[in-house]
């Protein structure tokens, strides 16, 4: 494999030294071993396509890729940084970060913001940030949102709400007509943690939601528990399918792809999904998730990171590649409709011509005032975001099960965050 | 001891000191690296975890000393670890049903008419088919609404729907339920066995003294497959423990962690993905070494009673 990947790049150097000889000026010589998750097929070419770029500019480097698969990554990152660390992995931003950096596993690429090696992307370095330092570089990032039926909505007469009162009068009508309002599946947690983010941004604000985040307020405080009750407004009501404990999020897809239920907070990558079951622009639509208080507006907007481990035998070369990735024309290029169809992270790249992606990019940067969160699993500690999503889940089953949860999630607040 | 007549001319030769201790040696020497694998794999990491439970550790940076701190947060009142307590009992009672229906399956499957070794293996099929397999089968079978067969079956009868595993009250005997249908398959063939070596004279001799019905079953038939009960039930009490493959892919531990055992637990605690609370996973491991030793102790307790019978 080694030998092969060797092979391929000498007969891609052989075929481009002649053309685009050199015109880097200072060609990358050595190793350059590179462990990603992107392990779906999109990603997948996307990364491969990354790799055979950089390698034509840099026909000396001997760049080795290996593709784990996304969810395996998870764990096994923690063995890959300890035991013969590559050169630049995948991970996740903001604290999903904390226990490598913590630990002293991920370099410190605060030189990189400095020395101008990242032109255009002030706007996401707080997300890599810990203790005052940049920690790596972002790749991607997509927006959060509420995704509907656009026909179903055209058919009764709906409009895209901008407030709660507006969401839950809609709701109404689709409830009426026989419908759900919302498509969920919460069988790994997760997604319950995006509803949970929208209403206690829109309840509290941002500022408030990451105090929460960093362990500051308690679970029982009446603000959070506001929060609760403006989403059981909503469980009450029987917006949400039914049984949404027994489905991943792609099952919950099937019942937004038939009509069953007219819209789904999710984040932007379950777009491909539903135009691969058959609807198309027409019939599908995103909004901003309406207000609720008189708050300026926070977004979730996950980000996908690359990081140099501490252990890195080719640092150098690591960062001529992340700086590579993170340029404004690869950004636009990786995060185009074809490839990973998501939002460029670097301020001069242009978005997608796409309805969504240009959407998004419009909410994020207009709209999203009150400032932007990674998500629930990223922005909460392992194991407050572990215990709390399983509270969410049972909230919403059992809303009245309420007091009992917070009392629950503030018990584990105490003890994690010491 | 008298001193020998003629003085010794000849001296033993002097033996190398292998071949003098041979009879001792020779079997340790067999049994080394099986000893030290043992140990190196198993001895030694059960060590190593009794000490990481003494610990707060995260598997990366430093370990803290926290002394009995897990211990006294999980057997003081933790409600995931009651949960999964209390399932492994649920597991561990019900799984033993497997015992009864294997047993009633090998006695209807012992006779001789066309076609009955087709039938023996159908009915052991579920043992050969990966646990992951059958959970997933099981999963579909149970989906909520008119998606799976089991609510489309009630429904003929006017009842349901049910979402069996989405409801903290039955998920965990749903996923026991899907537990049973290999390990009935599995007690069937130990009992299959088990039949064929049932003396026919004694049976012979019961039946003129009158026996039949649950009367010879019970007093003639059982207590000769005694020795294949005392496996089944080894193996039952085992496969309970081992549920793992069944909770991670039927449920994941959910609704709310309603599903966990102690297994499923230790491994969220400290090896997925917003785990790795190390010290805690290994006082939960710890605990469960205990409750297995338990019943190990037991079993080995009986063999020894049986084999001090027999002699």
């Amino acid at each position: 494999m080694h030998s092969m990947m060797k092979a391929s790049v000498a007969a891609l150097a052989l075929g481009v030294a002649s053309t685009s000889a050199f015109a880097d000026g200072h060609a990358l010589s050595g190793d350059l071993r590179i462990v990603s998750d992107m392990s779906n097929p999109a990603p997948r070419a996307v990364m491969e396509g990354l790799v055979a770029d950089f390698g034509e500019m840099h026909p000396d480097l001997n760049i080795e890729l290996t593709i784990v698969d996304r969810e395996a990554w998870k764990t096994q990152i923690r063995n890959a940084l300890t035991a013969d660390a590559p050169d630049v992995v995948n991970w996740y931003a903001a604290n999903r970060m904390g226990p490598y950096v913590e630990a002293g596993l991920f370099e410190d690429v605060s030189d990189m913001y400095e020395d101008g090696s990242l032109p255009g992307l002030d706007a996401v370095k707080g997300a890599m940030t810990l203790d005052g330092k940049q920690w790596g570089v972002p790749y991607t990032f997509y927006q959060w949102g509420i995704y509907y039926r656009e026909d179903i909505f055209n058919e009764l007469g709906l409009e895209e709400p901008t407030t709660m009162e507006e969401e839950i009068a809609n709701c109404q009508v689709i409830l009426d007509s026989g419908r759900k309002c919302y498509a969920i599946g919460t069988k790994f947690l997760w997604t319950a943690g995006g509803w949970f983010d929208y209403m206690n941004m829109r309840t509290n604000g941002f500022d408030f939601h990451m105090e929460l985040a960093r362990g500051e307020v308690e679970w029982t405080d009446p603000r959070v528990v506001e929060t609760f009750e403006n989403w059981a407004q909503l469980i009450d009501m029987g917006a949400f399918i039914d049984d949404h404990q027994s489905y991943s999020w792609q099952e919950a897809l099937k019942f937004m792809t038939d009509g069953d239920a007219t819209a789904y907070l999710i984040g932007n990558f379950a777009v491909a999904p539903m135009r691969d079951a058959g609807l198309d622009d027409s019939q599908i639509d995103f909004y901003q998730f309406p207000t609720i208080a008189d708050v300026p507006q926070g977004e979730d907007a996950p980000t996908d990171t690359f990081h140099i481990p501490a252990q890195a035998s080719n640092k150098d070369n690591a960062r001529a590649f992340l700086s590579f990735v993170a340029s404004a024309d690869v950004q636009t290029e990786i995060n185009s409709g074809d490839a990973l169809g998501q939002l460029p992270i670097n301020a001069d790249s242009g978005v997608d011509a796409d309805e969504f992606l240009e959407q998004g990019f419009d909410m994020l940067s207009n709209n999203a005032q009150g400032g932007v969160a990674q998500f629930f699993d990223r922005d909460f500690p392992a194991e407050m975001a572990s215990v709390g999503m399983e509270g969410l889940q049972e909230f919403m089953v059992f809303p009245e099960n309420r007091d009992d949860i917070l009392a629950r999630l503030e018990e584990a607040r105490q003890r994690i965050y010491q | 001891m008298t001193a020998p007549a003629v003085p010794d001319t000849h001296p033993p030769v002097k033996r190398s000191w292998y071949k003098e201790n041979e009879i001792a040696v020779t079997p340790w020497l067999f049994l080394l690296p099986g000893i030290l694998f043992f140990a190196l794999y198993v001895i030694i990491p059960i060590f190593q975890s009794f000490w990481i439970s003494f610990h707060q550790w995260d598997g990366l940076g430093e370990k803290t000393w926290v002394g009995l701190g897990n211990y006294e947060r999980l057997l003081g009142g933790d409600r995931k670890f009651e949960v999964s307590f209390w399932n492994n009992l649920k597991w561990l009672v019900l799984y033993l049903l497997a015992i009864p229906m294997g047993l009633f399956i090998s006695l209807f499957l012992n006779q001789t008419v066309r076609g009955i070794r087709l039938y023996k293996s159908l009915f052991f099929f579920p043992f050969v088919i990966s646990q992951v397999v059958v959970g997933l089968v099981f999963s579909w079978f149970y989906l909520p609404g008119d998606q799976g067969l089991l609510n489309n079956v009630v429904g003929v009868f006017g009842l349901g729907p049910y979402n069996i595993l989405g409801s903290p009250d039955s998920a965990t005997y749903g996923i026991i339920a899907a537990g049973l249908w290999p390990q009935t398959a599995y007690c069937m063939i130990l009992y299959l066995t088990g039949l064929n070596a049932v003396d026919p004279e004694q049976v012979e001799a019961a039946r003129l003294d009158g026996a039949k019905g649950h009367k010879m079953l019970w007093y003639v038939i059982i207590p000769q497959l005694k020795p294949a009960t005392f496996i089944a039930f080894v193996v039952t009490i085992i496969g309970a423990l081992r549920s793992f493959d069944f909770i991670a892919v039927m449920t994941n531990g959910g609704p709310f962690g309603s599903t966990r055992v102690l297994s499923f637990y230790m491994f969220e605690e400290s090896l997925s993905e917003f785990g790795f609370r190390m010290g805690y996973g290994a006082a939960i491991a710890v605990v469960l070494f205990f409750i297995m030793l338990g019943f190990i102790t037991y079993f080995l307790w009986s063999m020894y009673q049986d084999e001090k019978g027999a002699r």
